[in-house]
């Protein structure tokens, strides 16, 4: 299926679920997807025939500035050999967004690392704690207002 | 029936000791310092007698944040020498995916004699790496000899590199756009020595360890990792090739100029167990060494003449997009997803490294089987932890 198919079926199945669809040459063709319906819109992709994404390429945080956390999830399907993204954006205030991991195992360590270093929560995520940072690290570094701590457990950080 | 006891339902009782032994499960800590982790990553096995019931990986101790780094850098040529230091011993590959990430947010075509050069080294670092995963994988079995000849042949290729650029280990060779100095005069010549030189070595390498009886009863039908598991599990590279999956980013999704060769895709296929066990991993890595040298004799020969520099300024400043690019590298598919917003330096680089992702797929593959078999399935995975935890 090319981008534009894949955007209409996701539009006629989920409706409301889809925030839009982007199909310019500047970015990589991708949906908007609302945060507590992208588990479903997930499962939809890798289990429909049409589309098959059976591969997670990649799980990105990133931070938009602006009180603006995003979810970027790369997907491609071997059997096809094509290739979808789907964002979701969530706010600093309220950062909850629903786990893939239940559709694919390697969203684990990846979501895992997106709440590490930006602090965004997906919930029905089975082990949901640091895996980079220490358990007692206060912060998530990869936010662009982060503060490099001056003490780290009362030990003076020296640069 | 019986055999589905565990022992702390059967109790063992000793002569002459007045009640049963408790039995029960246990959780024993391998590593961050253990010979077998390759580097520092804890491992908490949960074990029942010998057998494993669940293994826990713990990472991170090699972390600095890479990713924060990338963006604190004033401009994007800034962040290769970081990139070299993920996977510190294929860095060239490391680079080139990075280097091919930010070529494609600039829309350029690169020279012809770059991307000839390009491909005999990041061929050349495959070897290289490969050597180091099958040479120390035979020492976690318990054969150090294989794994001195694997490294006298690897001085072979860091001794090219070094007269190329005068690393070592990290190079910090490909550059955005081109490389860091053009190949010197008798290069074409040092790599065809290589290559005959170490063709037969190969076939050494299989007498002395590969159908070594020892190491197939220690490798074979051990952590077997079926295919729908690996691609659900995002395994790559020799990884998911074990599984029997022919899948290769430089064949299925090209980069580069790696559609002009002749090379086969090896897989796993079950030889001496079951498809997908360590020993079909490691014999993968041992027939890409082969492939490998195929790519690197092909392209020796036609590298054309040509400025390796001047494709694009030193300070690049891409429009606002973003680009997903993955590269094979010698451990997976390793992802680059760079974000531009139109200034100098990138906004978000996140790294999707092969080691990370397979290593995640660790305990899939350990439960259930022995104590001493989670070196082995560790070994086989053949992960970097400078790259894990980046």
């Amino acid at each position: 299926m090319i981008p534009l198919e894949i955007g209409d079926t996701l539009k006629a199945t989920f409706g409301d679920a889809i925030l839009g669809t982007t199909i310019d040459g500047v970015f990589d063709p991708f949906s908007k997807i609302a945060p507590d319906r992208i588990k479903d819109v997930a499962l939809f992709l890798r289990d429909n025939p049409q589309t098959a994404f059976d591969a997670l390429m990649c799980l990105s945080g990133v931070d938009y500035t602006g009180g603006k956390l995003g979810v970027v999830y790369h997907l491609h399907s071997m059997k096809w050999n094509h290739k979808f993204t789907l964002k979701v954006e969530v706010t600093v205030e309220n950062p909850h967004c629903q786990s893939v991991e239940s559709v694919w195992k390697t969203a684990n360590w990846h979501e895992r690392e997106a709440f590490d270093l930006f602090g965004i929560v997906f919930d029905g995520h089975p082990d949901l704690r640091r895996i980079l940072l220490p358990d007692d690290w206060d912060g998530h570094p990869l936010r662009k207002d982060y503060q490099v701590p001056e003490y780290y457990n009362g030990m003076k950080v020296p640069y | 029936m019986e055999a589905t006891l565990t022992s702390r339902q059967v109790g063992i009782t000793i002569p002459g000791f007045g009640r049963p032994l408790k039995t029960e499960e246990m959780v024993l800590n391998m590593g961050p310092q253990h010979p077998s982790t390759h580097g520092v990553l804890r491992l908490e096995l949960v074990v029942d007698g010998e057998v494993v019931v669940d293994v826990i990986p713990h990472i991170g101790y090699l972390h600095r944040c890479f990713e924060k780094h990338a963006e604190a850098m004033a401009n994007y040529q800034q962040v290769i020498p970081y990139c070299d230091r993920m996977d510190y011993v294929a860095a060239m590959n490391n680079d080139l995916g990075y280097a091919v990430a930010c070529e494609k947010l600039l829309k350029i075509k690169i020279p012809e004699r770059v991307e000839y050069i390009r491909v005999i080294m990041a061929e050349l670092q495959r070897i290289a790496s490969h050597l180091i995963a099958v040479g120390t994988y035979g020492m976690d079995i318990g054969a150090f000899t294989p794994f001195l000849y694997c490294f006298r042949d690897r001085e072979r290729i860091l001794d090219i590199f070094e007269h190329t650029c005068g690393a070592r280990l990290l190079y910090n060779y490909i550059w955005i756009g081109g490389l860091s100095h053009d190949v010197p005069a008798n290069f074409q010549e040092k790599v065809r020595d290589f290559c005959k030189y170490f063709r037969p070595n190969i076939k050494e390498l299989n007498d002395l360890l590969s159908y070594n009886k020892i190491f197939v009863e220690r490798t074979a039908d051990v952590g077997v990792l079926p295919a729908d598991v690996a691609i659900n599990y995002g395994a790559s590279g020799p990884v998911l090739r074990g599984s029997g999956v022919r899948w290769d980013l430089r064949k299925n999704d090209p980069y580069s100029i790696y559609d002009r060769f002749e090379w086969e895709i090896p897989v796993g296929t079950g030889k001496m167990g079951t498809v997908g066990d360590c020993w079909d991993r490691y014999m993968v890595r041992v027939h890409e060494m082969e492939q490998s040298l195929n790519i690197i004799e092909q392209a020796v020969d036609k590298i054309p003449p040509g400025d390796v520099q001047s494709a694009v300024p030193k300070r690049i400043r891409p429009d606002a997009s973003e680009v997903y690019v993955r590269t094979e590298t010698p451990k997976g598919e390793l992802g680059y997803y760079v974000v531009a917003d139109g200034t100098t330096s990138p906004f978000r680089v996140k790294v999707r490294p092969p080691c990370f992702v397979n290593l995640s797929a660790l305990p899939a593959m350990c439960r259930g089987a022995m104590i001493a078999d989670v070196v082995a399935v560790l070994g086989s995975i053949d992960i970097v932890l400078g790259e894990v935890d980046r």
